[in-house]
């Protein structure tokens, strides 16, 4: 593994570069970047749940649109402040995920997939429904916010370095979170949570507390994508975001903090690749893509990325699991 | 009464159309424990085979059989070639990559035969007929009779052939199983190649009452879904009773219960899963399995 | 920290020069045009659960190369862009800014969807790029006043839905009718337009409204519910796969009303056929175009024409899509545009020429249907005809419906 020090060197230089690409990209490509973190901080919100506690979502979706429209609705009808919408829509998606998770608990594998799958199905109905505060299926067209106290930034800067300093602020306490006491009791569970009860782990607590923070996660970012797209609609919400969140979790590397960004960066470029080979049939191309990269990477980017660090250094023996029974994931630690 | 009849009637119709798929799902579930998102495009490509063939003039039951090979082999086909690489690793890597196969088969299928839907024949008689004042069609009983010999031959299959025995040795204890002699790899294989056979029943029941087009499954496949979380997954005569039991419930809260009516009746149906499976966890009939730890 | 302060020095730096770059962009003026060459981009769903629609995209591109192998437009070619949006919102943000950004177009046309357009409805007008005869049949696109730089193309549906209401009105004053429609904003359209033009009386004769999403397997049971209200009128608001579903099981279960059938599922090949056409006797719709698989264009010049160019530049596209028809009509009225704005291709002009159209008539538009345009009207298709099905094809009746001129 990495050490402490390294991981810090790369971890600034990676920020480093982020601060300076307002600067050097069109404001298109600022976009997409914004993009890519919007999709990194929802990511990681589904790897704490999905990869380091083993609850399979199918459902985060859901919680996307929730954030988002939490956001639209206090931006488009009580006309508040973007910057506030955002903790509130982290709040409220923590309640909803951690009531939403007290029932799963008694849910495994397959079946808390599926009851989550539900949940992704149905929330798009749902907000056609309340049509009053939702605007229906035409949804809610908002403002792009501009930067404040006169900083010499159009909306796009602007907005990208609001996300990327939300982001790292989730992704520090996030890591602080999973590498700590807590997060060792998250992945104990995953692992055996006999075992992990057994050592006075309170595993009903520690999963349905997962659940919501990890509910919490998505719907910041959610609430981030409201701003960004400066719209919100059923349509933009359908299940095939649920879908592509949990690719881009696997693609990236579950139970793993890089692995969020990583699998951002696929779903948000990929696609684009996908249609630039083919027009007659994107979808096959993309199709292809995962399957390709599931052959050569089956721990995700950041899964093999590790495996390529541990060959290049010699130093220790790839651990990869065999049994497919505790396999959502590998090795706790991470990079 | 009558509107009641008529809906449960109709419900059943369409819980027809959930089962037939929900079965091919639990095939492969129990004969491979994966959950495959590309049943249902598998089962449309097959079904655009079907119509294929009946196009070049094949007769019906001709062309029916026909796709049934070719469903076989091709699902064995895409085990061995598409799955097979990536057995050992992690169980959502494996899901990832039946979602690529989803998206493959959708859009090929739409490449290939254009995405203008397609009337398809139903090998029963077109006339609708009338009991009292309730009407069905002779494809929706047709539907259900193939749908529940499916069932049959499911549970024949699995119940006494050694066969059938061996594939759910493979699937519950493969170390075990290799260590008495069986093939684990190809049981496998044959597990895919079954369940593409009966995803390519339920194609072929299904496309006379949808009409045949690229996204045919897409719906359905949610239901089927539904139905066999609600029946159990474990369970193939639970996955076809939680079919019929998501088409006729959420006909009923789309008709009686107004304020609920019918823009919300899916969520209701999901609401009420939801339910089931907190008193229930592993769906109405499904087996929790037993693990050491 | 010394990386910190030099870290700022380049941010600042980098900042700087790019502010300084940041106008000499937008001064540019024929953005998109060259002498020998405009570039017009598009967005399509290739992908995802609407790509049925996809085909419009590629039938349009056909057509650009028709135009360009003859010689294109004042000397130029026309460079059509088209993505892929998957009909998701924030992908078509993201690729209508690569298209007006990153590529540079002259303008956006016939992007899909009432959504996606929605959420790019704002943009285009803030960056003043013409966003012309988009591909949704919602109202918002006829807007001059407060969008100057958006237009519609096809009669809207809440139009369509007038004309059903008039027709009821007059021929089934004590009707009570039944309507089914699909829940998101194309059924709702349809829905609001009916209901405004029954008006009052609608209070009383509309006996029942149900819905359907897109993704239900059926919706047999909605018509169950239907025919059990008493409804004599249905008004039928659904997609082709429903549609077929509709007719057949309304024919199933012994329910014979006066059946109005929304132009959307007016094609004789993939939804009447499917459906019987015993079954289909006397369905009602509203037509602007002519119905490509209706024997009585077989003759018809325009459609002959489209057919020939089908096979020449389009041999994949399937001749019983009526969408493959729908961008034949549309390209070709792009090019007259274009045609129009002459020596002066810049947004400013191509924008006035879209405005400034005068009874122009497409080839596969119903004979005396033509478009109209003004810099107060924004809606360039605006006539539709009734028709009833009587077996074979579709019979015209009635007056010709002229939204702009009962306004």
């Amino acid at each position: 593994m990495m050490s402490r020090g390294t991981r810090l060197v790369v971890v600034l230089l990676a920020l480093a570069v982020a601060c300076a690409l307002p600067f050097t990209l069109s404001n298109f490509r600022l976009f997409q970047f914004t993009q890519v973190y919007i999709y990194a901080i929802a990511i990681l919100g589904l790897n704490m749940l999905t990869g380091y506690n083993g609850q399979f979502s199918l459902g985060h979706g859901a919680f996307y649109a929730i954030g988002a429209y939490i956001s639209a609705i206090m931006m488009d009808r009580w006309n508040v402040h973007y910057g506030w919408t955002i903790p509130v829509a982290g709040v409220l998606c923590l309640v909803v995920g951690f009531l939403f998770g007290l029932p799963a608990l008694r849910l495994e594998g397959l079946y808390l997939a599926l009851a989550t799958f539900s949940l992704a199905l149905a929330v798009p109905q749902i907000l056609k429904y309340f049509e009053h505060w939702t605007g229906g299926s035409q949804g809610l067209v908002l403002s792009k916010p501009s930067a404040p106290f006169g900083l010499p930034l159009n909306p796009d800067q602007w907005l990208y370095f609001v996300t990327l300093a939300v982001l790292v602020v989730l992704f520090w306490l996030g890591a602080n979170l999973l590498r700590g006491r807590v997060g060792r009791a998250i992945v104990a569970i995953r692992d055996n949570h006999i075992a992990a009860e057994a050592m006075g782990v309170n595993s009903a607590l520690y999963k349905s507390l997962t659940f919501g923070v990890s509910a919490a996660y998505t719907g910041v970012a959610g609430a981030l994508s409201a701003s960004a797209i400066a719209y919100v609609a059923p349509d933009s919400f359908n299940v095939f975001l649920s879908i592509t969140l949990l690719i881009g979790s696997v693609i990236g590397g579950l139970a793993s903090i890089s692995g969020a960004i990583f699998g951002a960066f696929f779903i948000q470029f990929v696609p684009n690749w996908a249609q630039d080979i083919s027009k007659a049939a994107p979808w096959a191309i993309f199709g292809v893509f995962l399957i390709v990269f599931m052959y050569v990477m089956p721990f995700g980017i950041a899964g093999a990325i590790r495996l390529l660090w541990i060959r290049a250094r010699r130093s220790r023996v790839a651990q990869v699991p065999e049994s497919r029974e505790t396999a959502p994931t590998q090795a706790p630690t991470s990079s | 009464m009558e509107v009641f009849i008529q809906q449960v009637v109709s419900g059943l119709a369409t819980g027809g159309i959930y089962a037939a798929l929900a079965l091919a799902l639990v095939m492969i579930y129990q004969a491979t424990d994966v959950v495959n998102f590309a049943q249902g495009e598998m089962a449309m490509f097959a079904t655009y085979i079907c119509w294929s063939m009946l196009n070049a003039g094949v007769p019906y039951w001709g062309a029916f059989l026909g796709t049934l090979v070719l469903a076989f082999l091709g699902g064995i086909v895409v085990e061995r070639v598409v799955i097979r690489p990536v057995e050992n690793a992690p169980i959502l890597s494996i899901v990832i990559v039946t979602l690529g196969l989803l998206v493959i088969f959708n859009s090929v299928a739409g490449w290939i035969w254009t995405y203008v839907q397609k009337p398809f024949p139903s090998p029963f008689p077109s006339k609708p007929l009338k009991a009292g004042n309730v009407f069905f069609s002779a494809h929706d009983i047709g539907e259900i009779v193939v749908t529940l010999l499916v069932l049959l031959c499911i549970w024949l299959f699995f119940k006494f052939t050694p066969l059938g025995l061996a594939m759910r040795a493979a699937a519950h204890n493969p170390v075990s199983s290799r260590l008495v002699g069986i093939r684990v790899g190809w049981m496998l294989a044959l597990g895919w190649g079954l369940a593409a056979v009966f995803g390519a029943v339920a194609g072929m029941m299904i496309a006379p009452v949808l009409t045949l087009e690229p996204n045919l499954m897409g719906g359905v496949q949610i239901y089927a879904f539904a139905g066999a979380t609600l029946g159990g997954f474990t369970s193939p005569g639970g996955a076809v009773l939680g079919g019929f039991i998501v088409g006729v419930v959420e006909n009923l809260v789309g008709t009686y219960v107004s304020f609920i009516g019918t823009e919300l009746k899916f969520t209701v149906a999901l609401a009420m899963i939801i339910v089931v499976l907190l008193v229930k966890p592993t769906g109405l009939f499904g087996i929790s399995v037993v693990k050491r730890v | 920290m010394t990386f910190a302060r030099k870290f700022l020095a380049v941010v600042a730096a980098v900042g700087v020069v790019g502010m300084a770059l940041a106008p000499a962009v937008s001064a540019q003026t024929v953005v998109g045009v060259t002498a020998t060459e405009i570039k017009i981009g598009n967005t399509n769903p290739y992908s995802g659960p609407a790509s049925a629609y996809g085909t419009i995209g590629k039938v349009i591109g056909a057509y650009f190369k028709k135009v360009n192998d003859e010689g294109g437009i004042n000397g130029r070619k026309i460079n059509y862009i088209t993505y892929d949006d998957g009909y998701a919102p924030p992908k078509t943000v993201e690729m209508v800014r690569k298209l007006v950004e990153a590529d540079q177009v002259a303008l956006l046309f016939q992007t899909l969807g009432t959504p996606p357009n929605s959420a790019i409805h704002k943009y285009m007008n803030q960056q003043k790029v013409p966003h012309l005869f988009v591909a949704t049949g919602a109202t918002k696109w006829n807007d001059p006043k407060n969008f100057p730089w958006t237009m519609g193309f096809q009669p809207n549906y809440q139009t369509e839905g007038r004309v059903y209401a008039a027709d009821v009105l007059k021929n089934h004053p004590n009707a009570k009718v039944g309507i089914l429609y699909q829940n998101d904003d194309y059924g709702k359209d349809y829905l609001k337009g009916f209901e405004d033009g029954m008006g009052e009386a609608g209070k009383k004769l509309i006996v029942m409204k149900q819905s359907y999403e897109v993704t239900d397997p059926t919706i047999d049971s909605q018509i169950v519910n239907l025919k059990n209200s008493g409804a004599t009128v249905f008004f039928n608001i659904t997609i082709p796969k429903f549609a077929v579903q509709a007719i057949k099981k309304a024919h199933d279960i012994g329910w014979k009303p006066v059946h109005y059938l929304n132009n959307v599922s007016s094609s004789l090949a993939t939804v009447l056929k499917p459906a019987g056409l015993e079954a289909s006797k006397g369905l009602i719709t509203a037509l602007y175009m002519k119905e490509v698989t209706d024997p009585q264009w077989r003759n018809d010049k325009g459609f002959t024409d489209w057919v020939a160019f089908m096979k020449k530049y389009y041999p994949e596209g399937a001749l019983d899509d009526q969408a493959n028809a729908y961008g034949y009509n549309v390209a070709i009225l792009m090019t007259i545009v274009l045609k129009q704005a002459g020596n002066d291709p810049s947004r400013e002009n191509l924008m006035k020429q879209a405005a400034s159209l005068k009874n122009v008539e497409l080839p596969l538009l119903l004979p005396g249907i033509k478009v109209n345009t003004s810099p107060t009207d924004f809606a360039p298709i605006e006539q539709e005809q009734l028709a009833r099905f009587n077996g074979e094809k579709w019979e015209l009746y009635g007056d010709m419906f002229d939204a702009f001129r009962k306004n």
